[in-house]
């Protein structure tokens, strides 16, 4: 069985920052690993160590600086790496959906796989729907929210659960080939060992062209735009407690046992 | 092309709130663009459901009968079927989990656009506009939508749900599904947030989060609430680590509770976890970032660090 894993890198922002413009100043972010495809990263890697993926490649829409990123990936484990970007995006404020799921498409139809894990969502965008809009743009069957798989794939299914709302699961069946959008808490990410940074720097790590992956540059044109960008007001009516620790700890305690906190 | 089309949610027999929250969002959209509010309701028992849904603002409910439970394949078909027939110039659907394990493939396969996640909702001419959190809420956005129609699905709780009973008619749709493709099966349910304690019925919780780094650190939160005679309760990263059992989350995936008192240690007070705790009646936050969201709920805030404030509460009670 060959996994392909989608892997984002994400902008994450410092407590304090600056908008500039439509995006956050750029002294004010760093870049990490997407959370959620951790997750995804880590349960293709169980997978080919349970001898159930042959080949776990992983795929990413980012510019080349991504690939310091993506080599976190393969150094967990997985075995390649494919990358697309182009000098189109150049200038993309906001890649859409759709645009997203028609590259990893195109990168699909190459690679064949029979199983692809995404994570649920991104930790800077969160448009949480290109997993789910892959899957009807390629014809497979998906299942959103999966917080357990089963390793076994009896008859070509996989059996899932779905975190619902309120601490309620859903088992659910679903036919291969398929998509799953994974959710945080499916395993625990491992991190990736010395060894494993060593080897990742030998895996194949290819960076394809919209050209390559047999796509024009129209491909990025969305019908989105972002305009604006701005903090929200603060809505904050709290009663802040200034002070030491002793004194703000204090005044906590008398509000517990104004209300009858007594223990 | 000017009417809205909305999808409502429901589970085990009964419609979540946001379908409500759904009939008024939907309502403020057709005002703008001056057409009619249809509500669909696919599955279970949709007849009861169209009772409930014939809400002041909604012109049509739409009920699709088609097996009990929820299933994704028969709501894209269905969905779509709908969509052929009244031709509507925006679709709204729940951002809930179900949400989104259907509204990103129909918007696919009619190739509409689609934003997710949204807070608010505007109309100007033929541009939709819509109102977003980034960066887990640090920044909020807006995206501008010059398709003419799209898809959006809206977040939980950001509109206040419709009441009183409008003059909706109700339209029995008759959707073919097609049976060879439906590709997955729902097999069954389970609690996951059961066991020895029950959150949602405490009157004072000690709540941690990601503040408190490391497990070990959770021994400091455990004297705490020994010491106030609490029950101990988590934001979602502490039970993903494997630090709490799942009957210790509290949010929209885990427990909603409503104590007296809440008290939110190192939590950042993510729209997930606030979900689930905005009830309480009297929210205490102990968090370095003044910025947090938590602080927009907090009733009374300590902008320190965890380390220095809890043991010092926890000696106030010794």
């Amino acid at each position: 069985m060959k996994v392909l894993v989608t892997v984002a890198e994400v902008a994450t922002v410092d407590d304090e920052f600056e908008i500039d413009g439509t995006e956050i100043a750029g002294r004010y972010l760093g870049a990490d690993l997407n959370e959620w495809d951790d997750y995804a990263v880590e349960e293709a890697v169980q997978l080919q160590e349970a001898d159930i993926a042959d080949e776990v490649v992983t795929v990413t829409i980012g510019p080349e600086e991504a690939e310091q990123t993506i080599r976190q990936a393969l150094a967990k484990g997985a075995d390649r790496a494919i990358r697309v970007w182009d000098d189109a995006f150049e200038g993309v404020d906001l890649l859409d959906v759709r645009a997203k799921a028609e590259i990893l498409r195109a990168v699909v139809e190459a690679e064949d796989p029979d199983l692809i894990l995404t994570g649920v969502q991104t930790g800077d965008d969160s448009w949480m729907a290109t997993g789910v809009s892959l899957a009807e743009s390629i014809d497979f069957q998906w299942a959103a929210v999966v917080n357990h798989l089963e390793h076994d794939f009896d008859d070509g299914v996989a059996a899932v659960r779905r975190e619902l709302e309120g601490g309620v699961e859903e088992l659910t069946e679903v036919e291969l080939p398929a998509v799953l959008t994974i959710q945080t808490g499916i395993n625990e990410p491992r991190y990736a060992s010395l060894r494993g940074i060593r080897q990742a720097q030998r895996k194949e790590l290819e960076a394809k062209s919209l050209d390559d992956v047999g796509l024009d540059d129209g491909v990025v044109e969305g019908s989105l735009e972002l305009t604006a960008m701005y903090e929200p007001e603060a809505e904050s009516e709290a009663r802040v407690w200034e002070g030491s620790a002793e004194e703000t700890a204090g005044e906590l305690a008398e509000l517990l046992r104004e209300k009858g906190v007594t223990a | 092309m000017t009417d809205v089309l909305a999808i409502a949610d429901h589970r085990d027999g009964e419609l979540r709130d946001v379908s409500f929250e759904l009939a008024t969002a939907g309502r403020a959209l057709a005002d703008e663009t001056g057409g009619d509010v249809h509500l669909a309701v696919i599955s279970g028992p949709v007849d009861d459901f169209a009772d409930g849904l014939a809400l002041d603002g909604v012109d049509v409910v739409h009920t699709v009968e088609y097996g009990d439970e929820f299933n994704h394949d028969v709501y894209v078909q269905a969905i779509s079927q709908l969509y052929e027939t009244i031709e509507p110039q925006y679709v709204l659907v729940p951002n809930s989990v179900n949400g989104l394990d259907y509204a990103p493939a129909v918007a696919a396969r009619l190739d509409l656009p689609i934003v997710t996640d949204v807070v608010d909702l505007d109309v100007d001419g033929e541009t939709l506009i819509a109102t977003r959190e980034m960066y887990g809420g640090k920044v909020e956005t807006t995206t501008e939508l010059d398709a003419g129609t799209a898809l959006a699905t809206i977040r939980e709780g950001e509109w206040p749900a419709a009441e009183g009973a409008g003059e909706s008619s109700i339209d029995a749709f008759d959707a073919e599904i097609d049976e060879a493709a439906i590709g997955s099966t729902v097999t069954g349910f389970e609690e996951v947030a059961g066991g020895d304690v029950d959150i949602s019925e405490a009157d004072l919780l000690v709540s941690i989060g990601r503040g408190i780094e490391e497990e070990e650190n959770l021994d400091l939160i455990r004297d705490l609430a020994d010491a106030l005679d609490a029950t101990l309760s988590s934001s979602r990263p502490i039970v993903d680590a494997g630090w709490l059992p799942a009957n210790r989350q509290v949010g929209q995936s885990g427990k909603v509770v409503t104590p007296e008192v809440y008290i939110a240690i190192g939590i950042s007070g993510a729209v997930q976890h606030v979900a689930g705790m905005k009830g309480a009646d009297t929210i205490v936050a102990i968090n370095t970032d003044p910025n947090a969201p938590i602080m927009d709920i907090a009733d009374y805030a300590i902008h320190d660090d965890l380390f220095d404030v809890v043991p010092a509460l926890i000696e106030q009670f010794s």
